[in-house]
C-alpha cells in the first residue's frame, strides 16, 4: 500500500483514512505493506509494516560503472534522471514547475498568503519545505549536500516540490515492490499513483488506486494539468478504482472518462472517539455556528459568510466560528467586515491537538457547506462530540449520514433557514444530535475493510 | 518673551514635534478568550519605547537644551500623546525629566491633542472632549503648562472638528497645508475656522516637512542644510507663517544618528535663530499674530495621512470600518459600568495604530503601513484586534451582570458624573486663566 502520510504526522485527513483502513484490513487478516515518503521515528502502528521510502536505496545497478560505492550526489542525480525516463511515457513529459501546492490554489496571489499561513501556527503546506523548488534532474535536491547518499530524502509534505517528489517517490515504488513479496498493490491518491503504476510495471500484481480526492474537488474549474494527468493515468492503468462516495464516482467517470464498472465505491469510516476533557472556555454567546476546515475553494466558506448574515437577521446575537487557515482566508475577513459582521465572527486559524475538541464543545451547530467535497470526516467527528450538522448535498458523507439536514451549497436561503431551525427548535436539535450520534456508530472502518478485501480477494483470484 | 508678532516683515516658523507610542497589542488568539488573556504587549512596548528613547528622545533632548540655551530665539512645540507620556513614565523616567527641562526654558510649549492619540473625534458625543481634557490635565501635571493649540491625531480635521475644538476654548488648531483643503491658496497664511475665528487654522507644509522626515537620506545622499535654507529663502515674503511638523522620532529612530539627522537639525535651527528674516514662534503665539486671519472651509476630511490625506490609512476598507465600529458600539455599556480598568482599557484600543495596522494598501503607503506594524499582515492585525475586541466585550457583560456595580453602590448616573470630575480639569474650561485670552465670542449659537 502505497500512502502519503501516516498519522501523527498529517496534514489532512488522508493519513487518517489509511490508518484506519490499514487497522481494520490487519483485522481481517490482511498484511499490509505500507509505504510512506517520509517516517519520523514516532510513528507507533503495529498492525501494519511500515516502509520509509526516504530510506530506500536506490538501485545500485543504475550506477555508472566507474564510481566508486560511495556515490557522490551528481552521481545519483543522473540515476535519478534515466531511471525517470526509463518510466512510463506517461511521466516523460512531466516537467517540475516551481511553486506548487495542490491544497491551496496555484492562483492563489494574495499578498498577505505566506503571513496567515504562519499565524495559522501549522498550515505548514508551504512552510516545510527544505528544497529549492527550481530543481532539474542535473541538480536533484534530494540529500544533504555533504552526506553522500544513495537514497532520496523525502519531505513528505505538500510543498513547492511536490510534484518532484512525487516523480521520485515513482521510483522508489518500483524499487521498493521489486524487494518484497505482495499479491495486490494499493495506491491512496494521486501521489502515489506513479509509485503504483511503477510497482505494477514490475511486479504484474493487480493495482487498485484509491481515491479520496480529485483535482477538481481541490482546485474547481482550474485544475492542474499535470495533477491531472497523473491522476488520469493512475485511473486507467488501475485494474480498479476505489472511490470514497457515489459523488466522486460520478466525477471519476464524467470528468476522467473511467468506465463505470471499473469503480468501486467504499465509503470511509470512523474510529470511536476518545473521550474529549473538560474546557473552561467562556460561553459568551447564546448560539455558536461552526465552519471547520480549510478555507478553500472547495469548502464553500463563501456561503457560509453569506448564510451568516441571514441567520444574524433573525438571532443578533449568534457568532460564528471560522476554524480553518487557507488560501480564502483574506477574503472571507473582508467580506465578514464588508457586510459589519466582524463582530460576531472568529477566526481561529489552523487548529491544533485538542482545539478541534474545544471548538466541538462550544458549537451548536456544524455547517459543511462543500461545493465538492469527496468525502468529509470532520462532520462524522462533529456528530461525535454531539454536535448537530449540516451538510451540503455535494458531498460523499451525506450518502452515509441521513441524520443531518442537506441543502445545496449554493442555496444560501436554505442554509440559512436550516441553522435558524436548528437554532431555534430545541427538539430539532435534540434529534438530529441523537440520532446521528447512534448512526455514526455504524460507519466502521471494519466495514470498509470488508469491501476492501473482498475487492483484493476478486482481483488476486483473477490472476 | 518678546511679542513675535511684533515685527511684521519677519516671517514665522514654527516647528512642532509629535512624540507616540501607542500600546501595541498582545498575540491574543480565539483560544486564549478563556485565559483570560492580558491585552497589551508590555515587553515589546517597553523594548521600543527604551530603544527610541536611546536613539532619539534622550539625545535629541539634550541638543534640544543645548541649542534652546544657547539660542534663547528658537521655538519648539512639543505633541505628546498621553499614552507615550505614560509610556514613558513606566519604561524611560528619565525622558520626562529632560522634557521637564525643556519645558522649564520657556522655549518650549505643548499642544493638546486626544490622550490615547485616537480617533474619537470622528464620533458624536462627548468621548472626543474627555480624551482632550484628560489629555490637557495631564501635559499639565506631568510638565505644569497648559496646552492652548490643539493638533488632532494624524491631523485629521473638518469643520466640524474645528468647532468643538473652538468649543473646548483653544486658540488654534493645526492641520495639513495640502491642495485638497487649500486649492490655489497658500498654506503659509493665518486662516481661521469659519464660524467660530477665535480658532486660527496653521497649515503644515508639507513638502519641507517631509523634505526632513521622509526624504533626508532620499537617493543615498544627505539633505544639506544649506539647500534647505536656501528653499525657505526662496519663499516670497509675502508668505507669512510657515509651519514644519514631523514625528519626533525622525531624529535618531526614522533616521538613525549616523546619517548626521542631528547636525542637520542643530544647523537648521541655529541659522534659524540666527535669521534676520525668519522668526520661531510658538504656536500659540503664532495664533496671537497681527495678521487679519481668512476663513477656511474643511466640508471633508483631511489629514496627514497616506497620499490621498484622507481617512483612508484608517478607515479606508471594511475591517477598519468594521473594526472601528465594533470597539465604538461599546461606548455606552463600557461607560455605565463603574470600572475605570475596562474604561481605560476601551480608550487604549481606539488609538490610531491599530487601525493603522490593518490598512492594506499595497503602493509605497503601504510600506510605511507595515514599517510601522508589529503584524506580519493586514489581516492578522485585524483578528488579533478583533479578538482583543471580543474579550472586552465579554468582560463587559459579565460586569453588567453582576448584581453589585460598584464598591459604592452608586448608580450609573453618579458614577458618570463622578468619572467626569476626576477626569475633567476645571482650569481647562476656564478661559480666562489663558494667557492669550481670546474668549470666544458665542457667535456660534
Amino acid at each position: 500500500m502505497f500512502g502519503w502520510e501516516f498519522p501523527p504526522h498529517i496534514s489532512g485527513g488522508l493519513g487518517t483514512a489509511c490508518l484506519g483502513l490499514t487497522r481494520s484490513l490487519s483485522a481481517h487478516k490482511v498484511k499490509v505493506l505500507f509505504v510512506v515518503p517520509k517516517l519520523y521515528g514516532d510513528e507507533t502502528e503495529k498492525d501494519a509494516r511500515l516502509i520509509n521510502a526516504s530510506a530506500i536505496r536506490i538501485t545500485p545497478r543504475k550506477r555508472l560503472p566507474n564510481k566508486s560505492h560511495g556515490v557522490s550526489q551528481p552521481i545519483v542525480a543522473r540515476a535519478v534522471g534515466s531511471e525517470a525516463k526509463e518510466s512510463r511515457h506517461a511521466m516523460s513529459y512531466l516537467e517540475i514547475p516551481a511553486g506548487l501546492s495542490p491544497y491551496e490554489s496555484p492562483r492563489a496571489g494574495v499578498r498577505h498568503e505566506h503571513s496567515l499561513s504562519s499565524w495559522n501556527y501549522s498550515f505548514h503546506a508551504r512552510a516545510d519545505v527544505t528544497h529549492s523548488s527550481n530543481a532539474t534532474e542535473e541538480t536533484p535536491p534530494a540529500a544533504e549536500p555533504d552526506t553522500p547518499s544513495d537514497h532520496y530524502d523525502f519531505t513528505g509534505t505538500y510543498g513547492d516540490n511536490l510534484l518532484e517528489e512525487v516523480k521520485r517517490y515513482g521510483t522508489v515504488g518500483g524499487i521498493v515492490a521489486g524487494k518484497y513479496s505482495f499479491d495486490v498493490i494499493h495506491a491512496h491518491d494521486w501521489m502515489t499513483f506513479l509509485a503504483g503504476i511503477e510497482a505494477k510495471r514490475r511486479t504484474k500484481k493487480p493495482l487498485v488506486v484509491h481515491v479520496h480526492s480529485t483535482e477538481f474537488d481541490r482546485a474547481g474549474e482550474h485544475i492542474n494539468p499535470e495533477m491531472f494527468e497523473i491522476e488520469k493515468t493512475g485511473l486507467h492503468e488501475a485494474d480498479r478504482v476505489i472511490a470514497v462516495s457515489n459523488w466522486t464516482k460520478e466525477i471519476l467517470v464524467s470528468r476522467y472518462g473511467v468506465p463505470a464498472e471499473r469503480v468501486n465505491v467504499i465509503h470511509n469510516g470512523i474510529g470511536p472517539k476518545e473521550e474529549a476533557g473538560e474546557f473552561a472556555f467562556p460561553d459568551f454567546a447564546s448560539h455558536f455556528v461552526t465552519f471547520l476546515g480549510r478555507v478553500t475553494y472547495q469548502k464553500g466558506p463563501r456561503f457560509f459568510v453569506d448564510a451568516a448574515q441571514k441567520v444574524l437577521q433573525e438571532f443578533p446575537d449568534a457568532h460564528f466560528i471560522v476554524a480553518g487557515a487557507g488560501d480564502l482566508l483574506p477574503q472571507m475577513i473582508e467580506r465578514v467586515a464588508q457586510l459589519n459582521m466582524s463582530s460576531n465572527f472568529h477566526f481561529t486559524g489552523f487548529l491544533r491537538g485538542s482545539q478541534v475538541d474545544q471548538i466541538w464543545s462550544l458549537t451548536d451547530v456544524y455547517v459543511m457547506p462543500s461545493v465538492s467535497e469527496p468525502f468529509g470526516i470532520a462532520p462524522l467527528e462533529a456528530i461525535q462530540s454531539g454536535v448537530p450538522v449540516i451538510l451540503s448535498n455535494q458531498s460523499g458523507v451525506a450518502e452515509v449520514m441521513p441524520h443531518a439536514i442537506k441543502v445545496d451549497f449554493w442555496d444560501v436561503k436554505a442554509l440559512a433557514g436550516a441553522i435558524c431551525s436548528v437554532l431555534r427548535y430545541e427538539s430539532l436539535s435534540h434529534v438530529l444530535r441523537q440520532n446521528s450520534k447512534q448512526h455514526v456508530q455504524l460507519l466502521t472502518w471494519d466495514k470498509a475493510a470488508c469491501n476492501v478485501k473482498a475487492l483484493y480477494h476478486e482481483l488476486a483470484g483473477k490472476r | 518673551m518678546s511679542s513675535p508678532g511684533s515685527d511684521k516683515s519677519m516671517q514665522t516658523i514654527i516647528l512642532y514635534l509629535q512624540v507616540h507610542q501607542p500600546r501595541r497589542l498582545q498575540p491574543v488568539n480565539f483560544f486564549d478568550l478563556g485565559n483570560e488573556p492580558h491585552y497589551f504587549n508590555d515587553t515589546l512596548n517597553e523594548s521600543i519605547v527604551r530603544r527610541v528613547s536611546e536613539c532619539c528622545y534622550l539625545p535629541a533632548n539634550k541638543l534640544l537644551l543645548q541649542l534652546v540655551k544657547a539660542h534663547p530665539q528658537i521655538r519648539i512645540a512639543f505633541s505628546l500623546s498621553g499614552v507615550v507620556i505614560e509610556q514613558l513614565e513606566e519604561y524611560a523616567p528619565e525622558v520626562i525629566d529632560s522634557v521637564r527641562e525643556l519645558a522649564a526654558t520657556g522655549s518650549v510649549e505643548f499642544l493638546a491633542e486626544t490622550y490615547y492619540h485616537s480617533l474619537a473625534s470622528l464620533i458624536n458625543g462627548d468621548e472626543f472632549e474627555i480624551q482632550v481634557l484628560q489629555h490637557a490635565g495631564k501635559i499639565y501635571e506631568t510638565f505644569g503648562i497648559r496646552p492652548q493649540v490643539f493638533r488632532n491625531t494624524e491631523l485629521i480635521y473638518h469643520d466640524d472638528i474645528g468647532k468643538r475644538v473652538a468649543m473646548m476654548g483653544f486658540n488654534g488648531i493645526f492641520t495639513e497645508g495640502h491642495e485638497k483643503l487649500l486649492g490655489q491658496r497658500s498654506p503659509h497664511q493665518l486662516y481661521c475656522h469659519p464660524e467660530h475665528q477665535q480658532l486660527r487654522i496653521l497649515l503644515r507644509n508639507y513638502r519641507l516637512s517631509d523634505d526632513i522626515a521622509f526624504r533626508f537620506m532620499e537617493g543615498g545622499t544627505r539633505l544639506d542644510v544649506r539647500r534647505y535654507l536656501d528653499w525657505l529663502h526662496a519663499m516670497p515674503a509675502a508668505e507669512k507663517v510657515i509651519t514644519l511638523a514631523m514625528d519626533y522620532e525622525t531624529f535618531g529612530e526614522h533616521h538613525k544618528a549616523n546619517t548626521g539627522i542631528f547636525a542637520f537639525l542643530e544647523e537648521l535651527l541655529t541659522s534659524l535663530s540666527q535669521s534676520g528674516r525668519f522668526r520661531m514662534a510658538l504656536p500659540s503665539q503664532a495664533t496671537a499674530l497681527p495678521y487679519e486671519p481668512l476663513p477656511l472651509s474643511c466640508p471633508s476630511y483631511v489629514s496627514w495621512g497616506d497620499l490621498e490625506r484622507d481617512l483612508s490609512a484608517w478607515l479606508g476598507n471594511d475591517m477598519q470600518k468594521d473594526a472601528f465600529n465594533s470597539i465604538m458600539k461599546l461606548e455606552s455599556e463600557i461607560k455605565h459600568l463603574n470600572n475605570s480598568r475596562l474604561l481605560k482599557y476601551w480608550r487604549y484600543l481606539q488609538t490610531s495604530d491599530h487601525f493603522y495596522y490593518m490598512s492594506v494598501k499595497t503602493d509605497s503607503d503601504g510600506s510605511v503601513h507595515s514599517y510601522f506594524s508589529p503584524f506580519p499582515s493586514s489581516y492578522e492585525a485585524f483578528i488579533n484586534y478583533m479578538n482583543v475586541v471580543t474579550h472586552l466585550t465579554l468582560k463587559v457583560n459579565e460586569e453588567k451582570n453582576r448584581p453589585v456595580r460598584n464598591e459604592n453602590n452608586l448608580s450609573p448616573a453618579e458614577v458618570e458624573r463622578q468619572t467626569v470630575k476626576a477626569t475633567t480639569p476645571v482650569w481647562v474650561m476656564n478661559l480666562e486663566s489663558l494667557p492669550h485670552g481670546n474668549v470666544p465670542e458665542d457667535n456660534h449659537s
